[in-house]
């Protein structure tokens, strides 16, 4: 089956993520494919690469990008949702005068089109949040 | 694309109190474009998001309701409002904006987008969707 997945929720406050991704891996790990990975509303805080949990604890957007780095997923950060909560990549930092990025490299910044297209192509839209 | 599917907005939250009802109208907005068979669905506290006569001024934040009554020039004319989450809440139709579209087919004819549902209807019609966005 193909998936797509929408998480609405940031890391760590809400299970949103670690359920995602748990469900990502092991749809990956038998066979499925997974279309998109999609960051919406407090779900974009989990692309930042300044993230530092505590050294016992996971390390919720470096297992992400690890996961994607394996089997070459496409995660998206929706721009607006972004922009509003101050994720920054290059192209972002220099169109609105910003001193710093921030997002993991694993991650890419673009629209909600990205979740539409997303939501037609996949069998199935995986939502995670409340 | 050129697969057509029904997708369907579902809005559960009160409008101001968290972001979802404005980044839910966000996607609705965006996906327009997608030329995809699309309905929004309010149930909870998401009937308040269309509320009539709202007023954000004193919370310092933006009024977005206008923009419900947009979607019909963006061809998202079908709205179904849970009957028994407006009662449950003490609301009526007659508390919601009066939203319309205008009917092309029918030289323009100005139409009601909002289509009350029961619960049960709503189920069913959940059940015919491809897609649900929850918000």
């Amino acid at each position: 089956m193909k998936f797509a997945i929408q998480i609405n929720e940031g890391p760590y406050q809400h299970q949103a993520s670690d359920s995602a991704y748990l469900f990502t891996k092991t749809a990956l790990e038998k066979g499925h494919e997974v279309f998109r990975v999609f960051f919406y509303h407090d779900g974009v805080g989990n692309s930042t690469r300044l993230t530092t949990p505590p050294q016992d604890d996971r390390h919720i957007v470096n297992r992400w990008a690890a996961l994607a780095e394996k089997y070459d997923l496409d995660m998206v950060v929706c721009v607006a949702a972004a922009q509003r909560r101050g994720i920054a990549d290059d192209g972002e930092a220099e169109r609105n005068g910003k001193d710093a990025t921030n997002i993991h490299p694993r991650f890419r910044i673009s629209g909600l089109g990205q979740l539409i297209e997303a939501a037609v192509q996949a069998d199935r839209l995986m939502v995670f949040g409340d | 694309m050129s697969q057509t599917k029904k997708l369907m907005y579902l809005n559960r939250r009160a409008p101001y109190g968290t972001i979802y009802a404005w980044e839910s109208l966000e996607v609705v907005l965006i996906g327009a474009a997608f030329e995809q068979d699309v309905s929004l669905a309010f149930v909870d506290d998401g009937v308040y998001q269309i509320i009539k006569g709202q007023d954000t001024g004193g919370i310092d934040m933006k009024n977005f309701s206008p923009t419900y009554s947009a979607l019909g020039d963006y061809e998202v004319t079908k709205l179904y409002v849970e009957k028994e989450s407006l009662e449950e809440r003490g609301l009526s139709l007659d508390n919601l904006m009066h939203l319309t579209w205008e009917d092309e087919d029918e030289d323009w004819a100005e139409k009601d987008s909002i289509v009350l549902v029961s619960r049960a209807e709503l189920a069913q019609l959940m059940d015919e969707q491809d897609v649900v966005f929850s918000f």
